[in-house]
């Protein structure tokens, strides 16, 4: 938590410029991602969640928001990220895709960032391929990366890719 | 669009429905003068309508029919089969140009001179078409003429009039000598004028001195009896009373009027003094007074009736009942978790007020249920036109008998059930009748049967089909089953006669020995058992050779809410739909049932058979915390069409209302899964599907269920799903192969394994099968049995030796080509992992170097060498197909799209046969096959169309574009059924 409210004191410095996005930032297996804040509809803490067998690993199943359901996605596991341990707690952030709901599991969520443009650049191209594919670009923070996630990329599954 | 227009095509299109229905009906009882009454005023609607929103080609065409209607319900016309025809003609026009109306807005250019002149024709004598043309004007609303029903109505009633005048010894004189054609028309018109109508044009017909229907030298006698029988006219056409009394008002006003200014018309034909006598005229106007005043009342009364009526019942857009269903089902939803609170919590003050709101909740979701049910009446609605246009054009009489049409189901369910209802109607009276003539050497009555009837029952609505033909015919589909590979004679004589029959639900299954124009080749069973079981309904058949056929559709009430059974397996929960539970059986190793096992697979004893049991743990991946033996367990016992099932649980609950709700995109390819919902607790619970069950777990070979699911998926997701037979050999790479291709799996013990001529074979159902080892050095096993794959075409076999058969995958394929080693065709991510997709034709030239030029021995020797193009974009599919023709005697060339098979064309390639997929990037199949078929030299070459949609809609656009078959992608021997039946065609036709 330290580090995000660092980073956000960061941003703070160069407030009300034109070039700033907003960004809610998210702790992923130690890393730090950003997901444009206009495309979160909630944040929820530990949720019930219904497993789906058959389901690809990723998905960690489906879970009731105020009467709707929302398929519940490991970011860590789809990110190719160790899974979580059995007792560590996750975060859903509820974003929505072609008319569905997804929920992104993730574990821990920080505090919305406001990041300067001038800031940002693509990924390297050394990254790996997954995680390149998925994200939109890298911002250099004070001492810290922040992954802008691609959320319409990241719930791209297998059977649709082709679509 | 115009609200007007709008509702004027809705209200006509359903008048066009009844008026299929009624005319029909007409032909079977043509001395019904209530149903001809009834059709005469449908149309007339239609008509007069079509006048007031300015519709003149609507308008001539629906005149021209009103007209021989008007004919025969005065009995100046007799009802026979060819005026029906010809009406139902006329209708199936005002259909066409309302269909291109609701497109364009406008109506569409075109010339109906021909039908028009027919029509009249037929109406004969008549002669008086001409006022069609002009259109009334738009009438002040309420005014006489309108309340009439408009000239024609008037027209209608002034002929029926004059028809008994003519009849009647007493007036017939007066205008005998009269062109009553003329005197009709004028009387018409000026009539319409007195009634507030436009003026007509005819009223020079009046100058004969005709006024007021009053014909020179009436005496008021005759004029009584003249206004009697128009009354009786009018009151035949329906004219509302009241109107009858003031027309009758009016005309008398006139009469006088004329009588003041025009010389009277005693003055040229006088037989009988001119004076009217009074007392003859008095009792006369005091009987029409008391026919007046009764008429008035029975008028007043039937007009509030009708009134009330109208009150009752409004027009409320379908979407709004769509929202509202939408919000009652989430209401119940919320309803189902405060009462599970309330469970929890004893004497809770919140009780009763919510034992009062559950109790609303479901008046509410009755009621809101029942503004969406629909009689299944309306569902039927076009079956007597159909069935009576079958029966002439197969020479055929058919009976057709709807029981239950007033059954009602919710308007989702009604519309799904739509289509394939008439497409077993069709196919009961295609090929479960027989002719009149094979009905009577069989000791028939003549005319065949067919019976529909709906009912309810415990939750759901049955709808049967009955036919009195000539049954499934055993031995035809036996043989049938045979030459397609689907199963041996010896598998067939170990089933039942009801699996046997079981398979003309499989894809490309016909047994109509001849093609005719009603009943498509080959697609049809399959199609409707796919949508019937979409909408979560089952259809099962029962048929006795020579006695007919009864299929049976069990389909839910509706598909919104559903009642389900909740259960658990691995600490997971799942519902199944109640409609597919059966009953429920506890075993437990000291109960009375106990699973037993053949090999791994566990069977339960019920009721002297053995139900084969699927495990859901096994089946969803999960695992069961103690062991199968040790504890109790609960068998749902399901029933997927046919086949019976029982599905193995960890514990089960109760059941539930539940509400469906589709699953999520990404999870969509899990067929085991009809959806999903929230429980009363308020968590996510997925719904099995029983029939994908069924399917994955390998029960329903004999029905296609596996087959026509598949067919549906790739429809919905528009993909090249496949389902993959993954295995082991040589090394760990996984590889696969098309299920398609593979006729069975085995595993012989490697002591039956012989060697010969350097070949390994084995002894296999009585022939030597050749086995392939994957790889040169791969080794067979040294003891212990072998797995294998049986590959088979027409009588020959050949084993692939595997290691290991791993699972039955199905995917999407994505091939990433590597032409650089034989034997594959190259590799492509399955479940996961890189899998090697192995060319099955290249092993089987492996096993018999004659494979292919083989094919020349047996029936397909005149198709030998035939030239083929195949066209299709998914190099995977080229490369799977193109041995696989070759194999079957083809000589293939491919063409990766249209254009490029275009080109092959301007080239001066010749071809037999072309086989075209439908979906491609560019020139699509359908434009493919239109450039085809303009084409120089191709235009003759038959085309078969490959498409993984196979929707009826879809085959009908493959047939108008040109191709001669529509074959779906995955049905290798519906290909190549396709194929030869194609070349036969072409042979009989020479």
């Amino acid at each position: 938590m330290t580090k995000n409210r660092k980073a956000a004191a960061a941003s703070t410095e160069v407030e009300a410029n034109d070039n700033h996005k907003d960004f809610v930032s998210m702790t992923i297996g130690g890393y730090l991602f950003g997901i444009p804040v206009l495309k979160v509809q909630d944040v929820l803490g530990q949720q019930r969640i219904t497993r789906i067998p058959l389901a690809p690993p990723d998905v960690a199943g489906s879970l009731n928001l105020r009467g709707r359901i929302v398929t519940a996605v490991d970011v860590r596991i789809r990110l190719s990220l160790p899974p979580r341990e059995k007792d560590e707690k996750a975060m859903s952030i509820v974003v929505e895709d072609g008319g569905e709901l997804y929920s992104l599991l993730v574990d821990s969520v920080g505090e919305v960032l406001s990041l300067k443009s001038s800031e940002f650049e693509a990924s390297p191209p050394t990254v790996d391929a997954r995680w390149r594919e998925f994200s939109d670009g890298i911002y250099r923070l004070n001492g810290k990366l922040l992954i802008v996630l691609n959320v319409a990329r990241l719930l791209v599954f297998g059977n649709r890719e082709a679509a | 669009m115009d609200d007007l227009l709008r509702e004027f095509l809705t209200e006509t299109s359903e008048s066009l429905a009844v008026l299929d229905v009624e005319l029909v009906k007409l032909e079977q009882n043509p001395n019904n003068p209530d149903l001809l009454g009834s059709i005469f005023r449908l149309v007339h609607t239609i008509k007069g309508t079509c006048g007031f929103i300015g519709l003149p080609r609507l308008e001539s065409v629906a005149h021209a029919g009103e007209n021989i209607l008007g004919k025969l319900r005065d009995g100046a016309l007799e009802v026979t089969p060819a005026a029906v025809s010809l009406i139902l003609e006329c209708l199936d026009r005002v259909r066409t140009i309302m269909t291109a109306l609701e497109a364009a807005e406008t109506e569409p250019a075109g010339e109906d001179g021909e039908l028009i002149a027919r029509l009249n024709a037929l109406a004969d004598g008549t002669g008086a078409p001409a006022p069609a043309a002009k259109a009334p004007e738009p009438e002040p609303k309420g005014s006489l003429f309108e309340q009439v029903g408009g000239l024609a109505t008037i027209d209608a009633f002034i002929e029926s009039l004059y028809m008994k005048v003519m009849a009647d010894d007493r007036l017939k004189g007066f205008v005998a000598d009269v062109n009553l054609d003329r005197l009709q028309a004028g009387q018409r018109d000026s009539l319409g004028m007195l009634l507030g109508g436009p003026s007509g044009g005819n009223e020079a017909a009046l100058a004969a001195g005709h006024e007021w229907l009053v014909s020179p030298g009436m005496g008021a006698k005759d004029v009584a009896i003249l206004d009697g029988y128009l009354n009786e006219a009018m009151t035949a056409l329906e004219v509302p009373a009241k109107a009858i009394t003031a027309i009758m008002h009016k005309l008398q006003q006139s009469r006088g009027l004329a009588g003041g200014n025009a010389p009277a018309p005693a003055a040229i034909v006088a037989p009988e003094p001119a004076a009217p006598e009074p007392t003859i005229a008095a009792p006369a106007t005091k009987e029409r007074k008391m026919t007046e005043t009764k008429a008035k009342v029975e008028g007043e009364n039937a007009e509030a009736k009708e009134s009330a009526v109208a009150a009752q019942s409004i027009r409320v857009n379908v979407d709004l009942l769509e929202n509202l269903m939408t919000t009652v089902s989430e209401l119940v939803l919320t309803r189902n978790q405060v009462l599970q609170i309330l469970r929890t919590k004893k004497d809770s003050d919140f009780a009763a007020p919510l034992q009062r709101l559950n109790h609303i909740t479901s008046e509410l979701q009755e009621g809101v249920m029942k503004t969406r049910m629909q009689p299944i009446g309306n569902a039927w609605a076009k079956l007597p036109r159909l069935v009576r246009d079958l029966a002439h054009e197969l020479g055929k009489k058919i009976d057709l008998v709807m029981l239950g049409a007033e059954t009602e189901l919710d308007r989702q369910v009604l519309e799904m059930i739509k289509d394939p209802l008439t497409h077993m109607v069709r196919n009961s009276a295609d090929h479960g009748l027989e002719t009149p003539a094979d009905r009577r050497a069989t000791g028939k009555s003549e005319t065949g049967k067919v019976t529909l009837n709906a009912y309810h029952e415990g939750g759901h609505i049955i709808i049967e089909i009955k036919d009195d033909g000539r049954g499934l015919p055993l031995d035809k589909i036996k043989a049938k089953v045979v030459q397609n590979g689907l199963a041996t004679e010896a598998e067939l004589t170990q089933m039942s006669v009801q699996q046997i029959q079981q398979y003309i639900f499989k894809a490309g299954f016909s047994t109509a020995a001849k093609v005719t124009s009603v009943s498509g080749r080959g697609v049809g069973m399959d199609v409707v058992r796919t949508n019937i079981e979409r909408i979560g309904g089952t259809v099962e058949m029962r048929s006795v050779e020579g006695q007919g056929s009864t299929f049976v559709i069990k389909i839910p009430l509706t598909l919104a809410i559903v009642s389900a059974l909740i259960v658990a397996c691995g600490g997971e929960r799942f519902a199944i739909p109640q409609i597919s539970v059966l009953e429920l059986v506890r075993v437990s190793p000291n109960s009375e049932h106990k699973v037993e096992r053949i090999k791994s697979t566990p069977v339960l004893r019920l009721r002297d058979r053995l139900l084969p049991l699927v495990m859901l743990n096994d089946m969803m991946g999960l695992t069961s915390g103690a062991g199968v033996e040790a504890t109790e367990h609960y068998i749902v016992v399901t029933q997927v069409g046919t086949h019976s099932f029982g599905i193995m649980v960890d514990r089960v609950f109760d059941t539930e209302e539940i509400v469906v709700k589709p699953v999520a995109p990404i999870l969509r390819d899990i067929a085991m899964f009809a959806g999903n919902t929230i429980l009363g607790d308020g968590s996510v619970i997925m719904i099995l599907d029983p029939n994908g069950i069924a399917a994955a777990s390998g029960q329903m070979n004999a029905s296609g269920v596996g087959n026509a699911e598949v067919a549906t998926q790739q429809g919905k997701s528009k993909q090249q799903r496949q389902s993959m037979l993954v295995f082991t050999a040589a090394n760990d790479t996984p590889k696969a192969v098309p299920l398609a291709l593979v006729a069975r799996l085995e595993e012989i013990d490697v002591s039956q394994i012989e060697r010969s001529n350097g070949q390994l074979v084995v002894q296999y159902r009585g022939q030597l099968m050749p086995l392939v080892p994957m790889a040169e050095d791969f080794k067979i096993r040294e003891s212990g049995r072998q797995p294998m794959l049986v590959f088979s075409d027409r009588d020959r076999t050949m084993g692939l030796v595997v290691d290991r058969i791993v699972d039955i995958v199905e995917c999407d394929l994505d091939v990433k080509l590597s032409s650089d080693r034989s034997g594959y065709l190259g590799t492509a991510v399955i479940n996961g992992h890189a899998t090697e997709i192995v060319d099955a034709g290249h092993f089987l030239t492996q096993a018999f170097g004659d494979w292919f030029g083989s094919a020349g021995e047996s029936d397909f020797e005149i198709q030998n060498r035939r030239r083929l193009l195949l066209v299709d974009d998914s190099a995977f599919f080229r490369n799977l197909l193109a041995p696989l023709l070759s194999v079957a005697g083809y000589s293939v060339t491919t063409a990766e799209s249209a254009d490029k098979a275009m080109t092959l064309h301007e080239s001066g390639d010749e071809f037999d046969v072309i086989i075209s997929d439908i979906e491609m990037p560019g020139m699509n199949g359908f434009e493919f096959a239109e450039t085809v078929k303009k084409s120089q030299r191709w235009r003759d070459t038959p085309m078969v169309a490959l498409s993984s949609h196979a929707s009826p809609r879809d085959i009908d656009r493959g047939r108008k574009a040109g191709f001669a078959d529509y074959v779906a992608k995955f049905d290798r021997d519906g290909l190549l059924q396709a194929l030869s039946e194609t070349f036969t065609q072409l042979r009989g036709a020479a």
